[in-house]
């Protein structure tokens, strides 16, 4: 019953959307905010990168309220999860030697290119997000290799917490600098070099550190839980 | 318009799922589809054919047949996020397991449906 009414409530919304979405064209440049970025992106950030551009330049305040709900989300987990005192100290079987000794030879180079993608987040596909990702893979690959490792609590809190520390106060002091909230206030330099983009990677390296720190936090409390 | 098909294909599975799965496990699971159908269609509404990634890797490069960069800059932040939620909706899970034993929503009590 409850299956058939679903059904057909689901088939009322696929034909409303697909009329409606029968209008829109595919494959063809629609949006003018999108060709603005894309014919003066360079120009006015310095970054070579567009999407990074819109994500950290454009639209900066909006990835700092997305950074906030990613923080909340992984407050929220460490709280849901900590409440049970008692933990029981399960025996861990340690991995086999080739295994140990890939993760340690692995985790170094997965570190490196985490982070020369997101230091480069501003002139090659890439950025904090995604290298923070990465980074976050490499403590899963520690977790699964040398299961009696832990990282330290503290130590991710506290890295998580001078990311977002990093971040508001070079909004703060764009602010103060020159007139608005994460306004650009460094110089742009000549884009496609390292140093260019002005205040866009070094948001960019505090995100990193920041995704990085909580993903592997997250990864850590779940790994609590199973023992 | 095979990507729109595609992503609301997702979507719709993972509306169904929510509505009739009992177990919390599948109807997180469903969540996790349909926000992947989600971000697969607002990738698709900036696609442009034969157009390249909007990076200007070499100097000098001209800005033709770029695709949109406002969606790839949504999705990219969408999808940690849709990380972080996913594991803030397992460890629920796991408490809920711990409390009532089940994960079938219609045998937990608070649940009267």
């Amino acid at each position: 019953m409850r299956r058939i009414i679903s059904i057909l409530l689901l088939g009322i919304v696929a034909l409303g959307i697909i009329l409606s979405i029968s209008k829109i064209p595919f494959g063809i440049p629609k949006s003018k905010v999108g060709k603005f970025y894309i014919d003066n992106g360079v120009k006015e950030t310095g970054a070579t990168n567009i999407v990074t551009s819109v994500v950290v330049n454009y639209r900066g305040f909006d990835t700092l309220g997305e950074v906030t709900i990613l923080f909340i989300a992984a407050l929220g987990l460490g709280a849901v999860l900590s409440t049970r005192k008692n933990k029981v100290e399960r025996k861990i079987e340690p991995a086999s030697l080739i295994l140990r000794t890939g993760c340690r030879f692995l985790f170094p180079l997965i570190l490196l290119f985490g982070t020369y993608i997101f230091i480069h987040g501003h002139l090659t596909p890439g950025g904090g997000f995604q290298g923070g990702a990465i980074i976050a893979s490499a403590f899963l690959l520690i977790y699964l290799g040398c299961r009696e490792r832990r990282i330290s609590e503290r130590g991710t809190k506290l890295i998580e917490s001078l990311g977002g520390l990093i971040f508001v106060v070079v909004g703060l002091a764009g602010l103060v600098i020159s007139g608005y909230f994460l306004r650009n206030f460094l110089p742009k330099g000549i884009p496609n070099l390292l140093f260019s983009g002005g205040i866009i990677p070094i948001i960019y390296i505090a995100i990193g550190f920041k995704v990085g720190s909580e993903l592997a936090g997250i990864i850590d409390n779940l790994m609590e839980e199973s023992g | 318009m095979i990507y729109y098909l595609g992503a609301f294909g997702l979507i719709f599975i993972g509306l169904y799922i929510v509505l009739v799965k009992h177990n919390l496990i599948k109807v997180i699971i469903g969540l996790s589809i349909l926000d992947t159908g989600i971000n697969l269609f607002l990738i698709s509404i900036g696609f442009v054919k034969k157009g390249t990634a909007p990076i200007f890797s070499r100097p000098g490069l001209k800005a033709i047949r770029m695709v949109d960069p406002v969606p790839q800059a949504l999705v990219l932040t969408a999808i940690v996020i849709g990380v972080a939620v996913l594991a803030l909706a397992l460890s629920l899970a796991i408490r809920l397991y711990q409390h009532y034993g089940t994960l079938n929503l219609r045998k937990i009590k608070e649940q009267k449906w």
